[in-house]
């Protein structure tokens, strides 16, 4: 199959809302108030006197016109592939968004009596049990935020569970574990949870070094270990018991990043593994839209012996009627004010219903063979740092067309104009110049081939005339853009003098 | 499954490609013996029908969304106009992802920058970022911020100040050397007390205003107080409909503003997702947590827009980043952002008046009965506590079984006030409904 690489897009362009404000329009319209006026209603000396300068005003049609016009700059799901490694960038489907919206769910206030919200409760209370049922760890925790709450709510349950079973002797263990392929938010909920971290090497073939783990442990002071699975470069830990048992029996507990769950629902579950505590990523796994960079939903599920210490209100369940239990002096307290997410829990509920067991295996399945045959069909033109078999997403390295002097980067940009958002760069760190590429299961077989045909012409641009590469992209409405000019002096908010700061930098 | 394009066929044709026999060979690095080797045990795949049917089903026993309601106590019943929830299904919009590549994200990026100027505007701030998971953890941020700034340990906190956060707060900051001290509250006036806690070891002085109880805290002789002692002035807000009227904190002498955006055009939805609002002033910028967005040029000059300023951030920083955030609550700051461009000037006044003018009225209304008083003497805007006659847990069941969810009892979250409940009203509660549930408490 051929493709048309696309060309500028005609839209016009659209300044900042500021920009466009004109005096006296407006874009709606309020009741007329119905109840008698209290003049002062509040004192004047707690006024604001600026008549919110800078505010726009503009009518409703500017609004969707500005709205609508700006987005057509974006790339998204519904346009194509978007092969965004350890994203999991999979369809949003529409019928989560109409759930989601049903008026018994979005008009519920979270406070109203739980006699009066049991369906919300409800609808919670059995997400739970299916995502215990997919992880085959029987404590949850809905109420983090995003993937990075979730792990630092996993890490605080490792903390107060040593804190409960040491006691004083516990500030003795503070380190936290974590492969050197870790996505930055690990060590990073790590130090936030009060651990130091020490970094685990990986091998030759992209695994955890065993060796160099059993070492770390004798050093001793190790509460855990952070660790994706299948990891960063999308391999799955095929050692995974002998790395639980060699935590456990330097006395730690084994937290798994769940980012990677994609590769696993329906075939092999982290509690059947020997993990203690993992997180969910609902905006990955379960579908929930990113959204532009979220709202996300984080899970936290554990062991029995974990449970003890998740955030409170727990959810309980009593005959029909479910009630929140707030007495739980073992927690480590709230992670995020009232319930969590629940909006994003509507619609991974709606997505498991949708798929149901079979489905959740078949998208497994479907995602972990387009990965395969992504890494089969490019192994000749890019190079493959590691040779076992890939999961959900393959890894290359740009070291082939590095020697034309194209780099990740702009093998990244090229892709922009043949129609594809790029794949995940320069990550994990390990490989120098990494591309990780994650379809999902979200496409079929003539996009694949369109992708795989697009990076094996930019190959061949960068043999013949690397210079069109390392310009890419030439079909967008803005070119590469100084981002270090940028970061020197920032110009964070719009004023009317804002052009002349920023071009001053 | 509907979802996945590739029939079994074709997916069978792939499987041969990379020189497999069925779909199990793609799991053979996986050990048998922690693969799990049955059906999962979830439900069958239901048809659109029927999960919207379920779900319907569970949406029904709601009942409080069918009812009057004067909850508020950091979640705010408002109306959005019908162009937010509209614009932001746009696919462009809600199925793109964090604008990592600014050439093909333009639009999130210039929407987050839109945001983060009105946010600025609103709260009278320098600087703020693309936004937080929500006000509770923008709150334990700000500590964490404000102990990097002055390398102090100690927070002092009002009791007025949400409980939620509070406990939020309490345990993000639980593992370091933190001491956080809580401050009382005047039984007469509501408003904080107990500023004699704030010294020299202090990082920042947190308060909350409007506070829980509603009532308008005196914010400039707080800053000045924080101020004297070296320490940052933290203000919390989680009635972002409030700005629209109330003299902002950065006017008052806020160091770092942070709050809930739910007010601006999002649904209630049983307490998420709403977006959390951070802003401070431009020397701390490099102390911030979260996102933040920039101008930036190509080499054209064509002015564009890019995530900036990332090493601070967890990316590249790892474990000595300011914050563990990666995805926040886009597309909520988006919606944020299409309210208050919709309501403009004018809307953001008028219904902020609304809600004062409705506000007073019920008050006036709730106080003339007898037996019942306001329990603070302070100025309030949209909430205020309700002294009863007996327990507010009975006198809320008794107008609930009238259809009215009357408020939040304080016993909820605080000893001693049995008989007080917090009640909200907004410019969605009408005359009929404010009257109705004064003759249910009469």
């Amino acid at each position: 199959m051929s493709i048309t690489k696309v060309t500028q897009h005609p839209t016009q362009n659209e300044s900042l809302i500021f920009e466009r404000s004109q005096t006296g329009r407006v874009g709606y319209r309020l009741p007329k108030l119905d109840v008698p006026e209290t003049l002062d209603v509040i004192p004047t000396e707690f006024r604001r006197s600026d008549d919110l300068a800078g505010v726009p005003e503009v009518s409703e049609v500017d609004v969707v016109r500005h709205f609508t016009r700006i987005s057509t700059w974006n790339y998204s799901i519904d346009l194509g592939m978007y092969p965004l490694g350890s994203c999991t960038m999979k369809y949003n489907s529409r019928l989560n968004e109409k759930v989601a919206r049903i008026g018994g769910f979005a008009g519920l206030h979270p406070l109203a009596p739980e006699a009066e919200s049991q369906g919300a409760l409800e609808l919670i209370y059995k997400l739970q049990e299916d995502l215990a049922e997919i992880t085959g760890l029987p404590g949850v925790s809905l109420q983090p935020a995003a993937g990075a709450q979730g792990e630092m709510t996993g890490v605080m349950l490792i903390r107060a569970f040593l804190d409960q079973r040491d006691g004083e002797a516990s500030k003795d263990r503070r380190v936290i574990l974590i492969p050197d392929s870790a996505h930055g938010t690990n060590p990073a909920s790590a130090a936030m949870s009060g651990f130091t971290v020490k970094t685990i090497h990986s091998t030759a073939e992209g695994l955890t070094d065993m060796n160099h783990l059993r070492e770390l442990c004798n050093e001793g002071g190790v509460a855990g270990l952070m660790l994706t699975n299948p990891n960063t470069v999308g391999i799955f830990e095929r050692n995974i018991r002998e790395i639980c048992d060699t935590i456990h029996a330097a006395g730690g507990l084994v937290y798994m990043d769940g980012a990677n769950m994609n590769a696993l629902v329906g075939i092999a579950r982290p509690g059947d593994m020997g993990v203690d505590v993992i997180h969910l990523n609902l905006h990955k796994t379960f579908s929930t839209p990113h959204g532009g960079g979220g709202p996300g939903c984080g899970p936290c599920l554990c062991s029995a012996e974990l449970a003890p210490f998740l955030p409170t209100p727990r959810i309980e369940k009593s005959g029909e009627t479910y009630r929140l239990n707030y007495d739980i002096p073992t927690s480590i307290g709230r992670v995020k004010a009232f319930f969590g997410n629940f909006g994003m829990m509507v619609r991974a509920l709606s997505y498991i219903y949708t798929h149901g067991s079979d489905g959740l295996k078949e998208a497994t399945e479907a995602a972990v063979l387009n990965a395969r045959y992504i890494s089969h069909k490019l192994a000749d033109t890019y190079d493959e740092p590691y040779q076992s078999d890939c999961m959900h997403e393959a890894i290359f390295s740009h070291k082939h067309q590095a020697k034309k002097g194209v780099v990740t980067l702009d093998i990244a940009k090229r892709l922009i104009d043949y129609g594809f958002h790029p794949m995940t760069v320069y990550f994990p760190l390990v490989v120098e110049g990494a591309m990780l590429i994650e379809p999902t299961e979200s496409v079929g077989r003539a996009d694949l081939d369109a992708f795989i045909e697009a990076m094996i012409d930019i190959d061949r641009e960068a043999q013949d005339d690397p210079e069109l590469v390392i310009n890419a992209p030439h079909s967008t409405r803005i070119g590469r853009l100084d981002e270090a000019t940028a970061a020197r002096k920032p110009v964070l908010r719009w004023r009317e003098d804002m052009e002349s700061t920023a071009k001053a930098a | 499954m509907r979802y996945i394009p590739n029939s079994p066929e074709e997916r069978d044709e792939m499987l041969a490609v990379v020189g497999l026999k069925n779909a199990e060979e793609l799991f053979r690095s996986i050990p048998k013996e922690v693969q799990l080797g049955r059906p999962l045990n979830v439900t069958d795949p239901l048809a659109e029908s029927e999960v919207i049917a379920a779900m319907e089903t569970m949406a029904a026993k709601n009942t409080a969304t069918t009812k009057p309601s004067f909850l508020g106590a950091g979640v705010y019943s408002h109306f959005s106009p019908t162009v937010v929830d509209h614009l932001i299904q746009r696919s462009e919009f809600f199925t793109s992802y964090t604008p990592y590549q600014p050439e093909i994200a333009q639009g999130t990026l210039q929407y987050i920058f839109e945001f983060q100027t009105l946010v600025c505007q609103l709260t009278g701030m320098e600087v703020a970022n693309a936004s937080m998971y929500d006000g509770s953890t923008a709150m334990a941020e700000a500590y964490l911020m404000a102990q990097r700034v002055t390398r102090r340990e100690k927070i002092v906190v009002a009791k007025s100040v949400h409980p939620e956060y509070r406990e939020v707060a309490t345990t993000y900051d639980q593992h370091g050397d933190s001491e956080i001290v809580e401050i009382g509250f005047d039984e007469a006036t509501g408003r904080v007390i107990g500023l004699e806690a704030l010294d020299d070891k202090t990082a920042a002085l947190v308060v909350q205003s409007p506070n829980f109880f509603g009532c308008i805290e005196d914010l400039k002789t707080l800053a000045d107080a924080a101020h004297a002692v070296g320490a940052l002035f933290v203000v919390v807000v989680t009635e972002a409909i409030s700005f629209g009227l109330l003299k902002t904190p950065g006017e008052c002498g806020a160091d770092i503003v942070v709050g809930e955006g739910q007010s601006w055009g999002v649904p209630m939805s049983f307490g998420g997702p709403h977006v959390g609002l951070f802003a401070t002033q431009e020397k701390f910028v490099r102390q911030m947590p979260g996102r933040l967005c920039g101008v930036a040029y190509d080499k054209n000059g064509n002015r564009g827009f890019v995530l900036t300023l990332s090493t601070r951030e967890q990316h590249i920083r790892r474990e000595k980043a300011t914050s563990n955030i990666c995805t926040n609550q886009g597309l909520i700051a988006l919606a944020a952002t299409i309210y208050m461009e919709t309501m403009g000037k004018k809307g953001l006044q008028e219904v902020a008046m609304q809600n004062a003018q409705k506000a007073a009225y019920a008050k006036d209304q709730i106080a003339a009965i007898d037996g019942y008083e306001t329990a603070f003497s302070s100025p309030t805007f949209n909430e205020f506590v309700v002294r009863g006659p007996r327990p507010a847990t009975e006198i809320l069941e008794s107008v609930r079984e009238k259809g009215i969810i009357g408020g939040l009892a304080l016993s909820k979250y605080y000893g001693g006030h049995d008989n007080d409940f917090l009640v909200c009203v907004t410019e969605t509660n009408s005359r009929e409904q404010i009257d109705k549930l004064v003759a249910g408490l009469t």
